[in-house]
């Protein structure tokens, strides 16, 4: 019956189990716990999706971690992702929006690598945050300073999501609907500090993202998508392709052969073309709002990965709606001129009036707006 | 659902305290922000858990709130207690686009204020049967460049009913309705934004009642290309639209900051607009603005998806009561224009036009009736600046223009019609009851 347990995972709980004992500061888990939509209990713990043992925050038993090509940008935030399914169950692959099943959790838990006096850490660099030996899966809590978990919860009716903003001590996230702001410093490894306010977004705002079709409002994963799922992670059992990894855990059936996945490039990887790179980084960044059913869909402008017209991506397009956010600027793309840029403007802005994406940030991630200047400088013709 | 597991409830003590590093570093809430942190928490809960058939009550007071609320929930009423009294201030907002972010039907907002957000006041994104009515948002500080760019904004909205309103210092447009069917703005006051009244690709729209003075333009309506819906049938009524003579302090790139100063009402590439019956005084550049696409200083093909109409079409001008105007117009060339043409004393007629219209529809040099710019207004005069030829035949010639137009349906809204009955019904059983 529990078969969808992974021969890992199990090896990890016999392991997690002789470490606690040596400490004697925690008792054994239990499993995972599915609330129901009207009783959510205020402390993540009670979910046992993830838990602090012996100073590592480890995912439960069931509960796999994953990354994507490209992610959202969230103020240089690390993100442990995971996703647990009931027992017997699994979700159904399509191209687009996997079906999975009701009472799917996922979590998504944003944290900084600590750095000296109070700040945190502005690094690409994920690998320094996990235990010793225990890459991908559990995060050092000496290492590591969490900021919230945020849950999406398959049910009947569709997802829920449901924000928890971790204490001062780090001991445990509490159930918080309104969302938070906490005041940060981030060192960057030139040794600069930027203070900004990290900002929780409330329930209504976790909607207003995960909603790309917003005339539904029903909402949805982003990430776990087959084109953003489809790379390798190091599991403990050995590094293996995510989308395969689900398949033999039974956690994803149907999937279709390896070359006929698709897969969004890593905005990073310079192997990628400019195009494949800006394009992921606009479909995972921009794309839940600006599609053809999202919220943005007012604009006009659609940044979505399967967009082919070059004007509705924004070449030579006047703004509609941007007031603040035209930047004094005419068009959303001017080729070969970023400076010109509506786009480039309000992915550069931290005004929030202004700024682009409208949530989910208070910095400019400025690796990201390289990229797209890159783009457009490179994009070919003028708009006159 | 029915598979529930509530098993390891009782591991409550999981997170021992000697497991955890004890960061006390963290500091929660903004210090440099002067927000009411109850209020807002209370708000926020409240929005977020709202019920259909909620009434969310704001108090008496001035409230400070730091991050954007929005509403999700359908059958929802927010209640102030007046557009003075109820007070939410943005000053300081720190997070979101909105001061009120909606998305639901059947949605009323009254009895209060929004004031100083950061970006737009009240936007209301997808929805049907929503009711704005004596809410004043508001940039305290006059207009600005920085201010927000839109009060009231309605958009892809279904069945609107904006009135009783106020909008003052929008850096774009103080009510803008966009993309939307069926609505009626009327009695409201649209005073110092770069426009006051505003209505863009929407379908059916009743516009009587208002007072737009001070802005930059008074009342607009507009099509913009590349949206999935072009607009068409406004009708401007009833309403005083006078001094809009305030500089443009939009942002150059925005449709609006090509609006000369001194424009009563705009029509720009939207057909079948009637103006009639209203009191149109003292608009420096010109009473009424009839433009294409062209003129707004964007047009190209590139620009432009292929199937956009950039000429505005079946005007209808009648009946209205025009005073001064055109005496000092905004931009160089109109300044010139009236100069060569009028003198240093004299004024741009009353409808000002940029005499674009769309070749491929002329029939023996006229356009077919029903696409045609009609003025049955008296003695108003109009000026045809020529522009697409660089305002080479200018012409005054008004016989063109001396015609009529069919008149377009009034905009009917189920529940304001109710609202309609209800009072007569009320009235009935005053006069009944005074009688027994």
């Amino acid at each position: 019956m529990s078969s969808w347990i992974p021969q890992a995972g199990a090896a990890v709980l016999v392991a997690g189990m002789i470490m606690f004992a040596v400490s004697g500061c925690e008792k054994p888990r239990s499993q995972v716990v599915v609330f129901t939509e009207d009783a959510i209990p205020d402390r993540l713990s009670d979910w046992n999706l993830v838990n602090i043992i012996d100073g590592t925050l480890t995912p439960n038993s069931g509960v796999i971690p994953y990354d994507l090509n490209t992610s959202l940008f969230t103020d240089y935030a690390h993100k442990l992702r995971t996703v647990w399914m009931p027992a017997g169950t699994s979700a159904q692959y399509a191209k687009e929006q996997f079906d999975y099943p009701v009472g799917t959790v996922l979590t998504k838990t944003f944290y900084y690598p600590r750095g000296a006096a109070g700040t945190v850490m502005k690094t690409d660099d994920f690998t320094s945050d996990y235990a010793e030996g225990r890459a991908g899966e559990a995060l050092d809590m000496q290492r590591v300073r969490l900021m919230e978990t945020r849950l999406l919860v398959r049910r009947e009716e569709g997802w829920q999501a449901i924000p928890y903003v971790w204490n001062e001590e780090q001991t445990e996230a509490v159930f918080e609907i309104a969302g938070d702001t906490s005041r940060l410093k981030l060192k960057a490894e030139t040794g600069s500090i930027s203070e900004f306010t990290y900002v929780v977004p409330d329930a209504n705002q976790c909607a207003g993202c995960h909603a790309d079709n917003f005339t539904g409002k029903e909402i949805s994963p982003l990430g776990p998508r087959a084109r953003h799922l489809n790379r390798d992670y190091p599991y403990l059992s050995g590094s293996e392709n995510q989308l395969q990894h689900w398949q033999k855990i039974g956690y994803l059936s149907d999937v279709p052969k390896g070359d006929e996945l698709p897969s969004l490039a890593r905005f990073t990887d310079e192997r990628s073309t400019l195009e494949a790179r800006a394009r992921a980084y606009l479909d995972i960044n921009c794309g839940h709002c600006h599609n053809p059913t999202g919220a943005a869909d007012t604009s006009g402008l659609m940044l979505n990965y399967s967009e082919t017209d070059l004007r509705k991506l924004g070449l030579c397009k006047p703004p509609v709606a941007a007031g603040t956010g035209s930047g004094e600027r005419l068009f959303a793309i001017v080729p070969g001129e970023p400076d010109h840029s509506i786009l480039n403007f309000r992915i550069e802005s931290i005004d929030p009036g202004a700024m682009m994406p409208e949530l989910g940030r208070s910095l400019v991630h400025e690796e990201g707006a390289e990229l797209l200047r890159q783009w457009v400088a490179t994009m070919p013709g003028t708009c006159t | 659902m029915k598979t529930l597991s509530y098993v390891g409830v009782a591991l409550a003590v999981i997170f021992a305290s000697a497991c955890s590093p004890g960061d006390k570093s963290r500091q929660i809430n903004d210090p440099d922000v002067n927000a009411n942190p109850d209020f807002q928490k209370q708000l926020l809960r409240q929005l977020i858990s709202a019920k259909s058939g909620d009434v969310v009550l704001i108090p008496e007071g001035e409230f400070k709130i730091n991050r954007s609320l929005s509403l999700n929930v359908d059958g929802v009423t927010i209640r102030g207690a007046g557009m003075d009294k109820s007070i939410l201030s943005f000053k300081g907002q720190i997070q979101g686009a909105e001061g009120l972010l909606v998305n639901a039907s059947n949605f009323t907002i009254e009895n209060l204020a929004i004031e100083d957000t950061i970006g737009d006041a009240l936007k209301v994104n997808e929805g049907e049967n929503i009711v704005i009515r004596n809410v004043r948002v508001e940039w305290t500080n006059g207009p600005a460049t920085g201010n927000g760019a839109y009060g009231i904004y309605p958009v892809q909205t279904k069945n609107t009913l904006i009135e009783g309103s106020v909008a003052i210092g929008a850096s774009d447009a103080g009510i803008y309705v966009g993309q939307s069917r069926n609505v009626i703005v009327r009695n409201n006051r649209a005073e110092f934004n770069v426009a006051g009244i505003e209505i863009e690709n929407t379908i059916g729209a009743d516009v009587y009642g208002n007072v737009a003075t001070n802005n930059t333009g008074g009342v607009l309506v507009f099509n913009m290309p590349n949206l999935p819906q072009p607009g068409h049938s406004t009708r401007i009524y009833n309403n005083k639209i006078f001094k809009n003579n305030t500089s443009n302090f939009g942002h150059e790139g925005t449709p609006v900051a090509a609006v000369p100063a001194g424009s009563g009402v705009v029509i720009n590439s939207n057909d079948n607009v009637e103006i009639f019956s209203n009191e149109i005084a003292d608009n420096d550049t010109a009473n009424i603005v009839v433009s294409s696409y062209f003129t707004a200083g964007y047009y190209s093909d590139k620009s432009t998806q292929q199937d956009f109409d950039p000429y505005p079409e079946g005007i209808y001008i009648y009946d209205n009561h025009f005073i001064g105007g055109g005496s000092s117009p905004d931009h160089l060339e109109l300044k010139a224009l009236k100069l060569a043409r009028f003198g240093l004393g004299g004024s741009i007629p009353d409808v000002l036009w940029d005499g674009v219209v769309d070749q491929k529809k002329v029939v023996d040099g006229t356009l077919p009736d029903h696409l045609r710019l009609c003025i049955d207004n008296a003695d108003a005069g109009i000026l045809n600046v020529d522009f697409l030829n660089d305002y080479q035949n200018i012409s005054t010639d008004i016989s063109a223009h001396q015609c009529q137009l069919k008149k377009l349906p009034q905009i009917v809204l189920e529940f304001d019609q109710e609202i309609e009955e209800q009072k007569t019904n009320d009235h009935l059983a005053v006069l009944e009851g005074a009688n027994e």
